[in-house]
């Protein structure tokens, strides 16, 4: 086989493995991507840390609550409220009610959601139950708080926005950590 | 290598093929392992379509007739998987490994022996594949497409052996696309510039990057199911920080170029046929060329176009559709080159022709339905309905599978030294065209009127269409029996065909003997 022969390998097994690690890559670049450019609402779910986000005088906007049971989760999940007006720049909490109904200790992890998607970035939260797992013995309920705020720069054209949570069940999943990143909102599809 | 080693090898290179069934088993002569490939192909293609005649059968009437819905599913996702990594890429990679040794004037593939692991590796995979359908839980149930968390979360324990035949199949096209590269690369006769390369060759020079540049996406993405469902990851479970989404778009990433692996060879071999009876030289070879290059890279910035309805931001739905449109543009040079290549020739009608004709009128109609697909707003309406089933099959059977068969009558005279019989072969064509149109046209309407895809059973108002669809496919799958008769018949015998075989026939395959001899282009040829 000649030198030409072997080159053309070469780069071509350094192509198959290039494009192997880059579907990996994918994974955070989806993220990142989304992020840096806001497509697709994503934003990172850490608690907000900034200060100058409270103004006075801002403008009505209501916000209604929706809970999801992925698949076969057995808590009860509602909101306190169906629905809140609150002013832009200022603070507000909302609570959702959970329950273990059951008879075994279980984590639940909440998974948040806004539409429209374009709101999402302009949606910070001081704190949020779905920030960590939430741990329930047999039979006990909860109030779970989330202190959120929209930021003045939220577009005009948005006067009502929804906030929904799906919580899933990991109890068998206990031990996994989370990575900051990838707490993220998603985009909420009305279909679904 | 030692030298006692390499003059056997030498002096093997004298012999004709070896006797029995080793010959198939140890071979690495690209003429066999081209055959190889190409009856593997047709074995798959009986076995996806038998599936298809259970999905029509089913389909036949509304309620629940022949089978369980469990079952159906795994029918549908087993044909689906079994025409496009079974039936076609097998086909084509079987017509380059042929074709493309000779049209470029080498003497056989340039890592022949690996050419024989990517060909032996397939049967492997597709018992894997086929055998899930005797596990507990049986075969894979959720499409072709095995969206995540539902391939995960949800799916059948046979799963895991879905994986693993996914990864073969992927080893085996990417061993096979390097093979092909190489040898378009650096094998060429003397003389033969890239620009001077018979269409076909080209058009998978090109399809073989595409395999190279996704089939390693497609093994990245089944390997991140693999470690979902073993290894307690969260690529794709949305409860441990995953995103369902994401899968869909490492999905199409790999999944948009791979339809385009499937229908670029047939570009390629619409051309040679065309221009053969044409009696005319191909109009445009250079744009041919150019449109195919674009097609491929306009692939990779198209994908999210397959999931306009998982709540994409409005930049990014006008962002795909409208790179989606433009590659409409390569795609009407080409076939406006096709349609200009028969203006004012001397056309004669033989089976390869008529088959080639109704590639371009009928992939032409799968793109225009793709065009609709395209439009954003439309697709919320089309998503998911047998308006898509319609598209697809449109560009798949009369694109892709009319092209395998034109090359099989265009090229079988060349392999088997005999003539087909052209009253049969017409008689297939057109048992296989009305077939085809009966049994994929009036999806378009059912699907417009709203009758989604993947169901077993569907609304009183989707009967008639349903049934006649049924009939069609039922006429469809009969023809290809004729077909493997025909094939057949030719093998044993027939009208001894001459080295050019027809009388507008151009390239190198055509100066060497028919059946053409077990080793061809020792020395290389003189090209002008």
């Amino acid at each position: 086989m000649n030198q030409g022969s072997k080159k053309t390998i070469r780069t071509l097994c350094f192509a198959v493995l290039g494009m192997f690690t880059f579907s990996f890559a994918l994974v955070p670049l989806y993220n990142v991507f989304c992020e840096v450019t806001g497509l697709n609402g994503k934003i990172e779910l850490r608690a907000t840390n900034d200060t100058n986000i409270e103004i006075e005088n801002g403008r009505d906007v209501s916000i209604q609550f929706v809970s999801h049971n992925n698949e076969e989760m057995p808590w009860t999940f509602e909101p306190s409220e169906d629905s809140i007006k609150i002013k832009t720049g200022k603070y507000h909490t909302a609570t959702f009610y959970v329950k273990n109904p059951t008879d075994r200790t279980m984590i639940a992890q909440a998974i948040p959601s806004v539409a429209p998607s374009n709101a999402a970035s302009h949606l910070k939260k001081l704190e949020c139950f779905c920030f960590e797992q939430q741990e329930l013995a047999p039979g006990e309920d909860a109030l779970l708080p989330v202190r959120l705020i929209f930021d003045d720069k939220l577009p005009s054209a948005i006067n009502s926005v929804v906030l929904s949570y799906t919580i899933f069940d990991v109890t068998d999943y206990d031990g996994i950590e989370l990575t900051q990143n990838t707490h993220n909102s998603h985009v909420m599809e009305p279909s679904l | 290598m030692s030298a006692v080693i390499e003059s056997h090898g030498h002096d093997d290179h004298h012999h004709g093929p070896a006797k029995g069934l080793t010959r198939w088993l140890y071979t690495t002569n690209h003429k066999d392992i081209g055959s190889l490939y190409l009856w593997f192909s047709f074995a798959m293609f009986l076995i996806g379509g038998a599936m298809a005649m259970v999905i029509r059968a089913e389909l036949f009437q509304p309620g629940m007739q022949i089978v369980e819905p469990e079952f159906y599913n795994q029918m549908l996702t087993l044909h689906g998987l079994i025409m496009v990594f079974g039936a076609v890429m097998p086909a084509f990679v079987g017509l380059a490994n042929w074709l493309v040794p000779m049209m470029v004037g080498a003497p056989d593939m340039a890592l022949p022996r690996m050419n024989n692991l990517s060909f032996w590796i397939l049967p492997f995979a597709f018992f894997i594949l086929l055998s899930s359908l005797f596990m507990e839980g049986g075969a894979p149930n959720f499409g072709w497409t095995f969206y995540a968390p539902l391939s995960t979360t949800y799916a059948p324990p046979s799963v895991t052996f879905f994986i693993f035949s996914v990864h073969i199949m992927g080893a085996s096209s990417i061993m096979g696309s390097i093979n092909v590269v190489v040898t378009i690369m650096n094998m060429r006769a003397p003389g033969m510039s890239l620009m001077k390369m018979p269409l076909f060759v080209w058009s998978w020079l090109i399809t073989a990057y595409l395999l190279i540049a996704v089939m390693p996406v497609l093994a990245g993405a089944v390997t991140m199911m693999l470690m979902d469902i073993h290894f307690g990851t969260s690529f794709f479970n949305a409860a441990g920080g995953g995103d369902p989404v994401l899968f869909q778009h490492i999905f199409w990433f790999f999944g948009h170029p791979e339809v385009y692996i499937m229908i670029l060879p047939a570009f390629g071999i619409a051309s040679h046929i065309i221009e053969t009876f044409s009696r005319k030289q191909l109009f445009g070879y250079s744009s041919m060329v150019w449109a195919m290059a674009s097609i491929a890279i306009l692939s990779f910035v198209v994908w999210a176009h397959h999931m306009f309805t998982v709540g994409l931001p409005l930049a990014a739905e006008l962002f795909f559709m409208w790179a989606t449109m433009l590659i409409a543009v390569p795609t009407g040079v080409k076939v406006f080159n096709w349609v200009t290549t028969m203006f004012k020739g001397s056309i004669t009608y033989e089976t390869p022709m008529l088959f080639a004709i109704a590639f371009v009128v009928l992939f032409t109609i799968g793109g225009f339905s793709g065009l609709m697909l395209a439009i954003t707003p439309a697709d919320f309406q089309y998503h998911d309905t047998y308006f898509v089933v319609a598209h697809f099959h449109y560009v798949l059977v009369p694109g892709s599978i009319f092209s395998i068969m034109a090359a099989v009558y265009y090229w079988i005279p060349k392999w088997t030294g005999n003539m087909y019989d052209e009253r049969l072969g017409k008689l297939h064509f057109w048992l296989s065209f009305t077939g085809v149109n009966v049994t994929f046209f009036p999806q378009h309407w059912i699907g417009l009127a709203g009758m989604p895809r993947r169901v077993p059973d569907y609304a009183l108002q989707f009967a008639d269409w349903n049934m006649i669809s049924s009939v069609g496919a039922f006429l469809f799958g009969a023809s290809q029996i004729l077909f493997l008769f025909i094939v057949l018949k030719t093998v044993m015998g027939g009208k001894k065909a001459t080295s050019k075989v027809w009388e507008g026939a151009r390239g190198l395959e055509w100066t060497v003997e028919s059946p053409a001899p077990y080793h061809t282009f020792s020395t290389p040829p003189k090209i002008n």
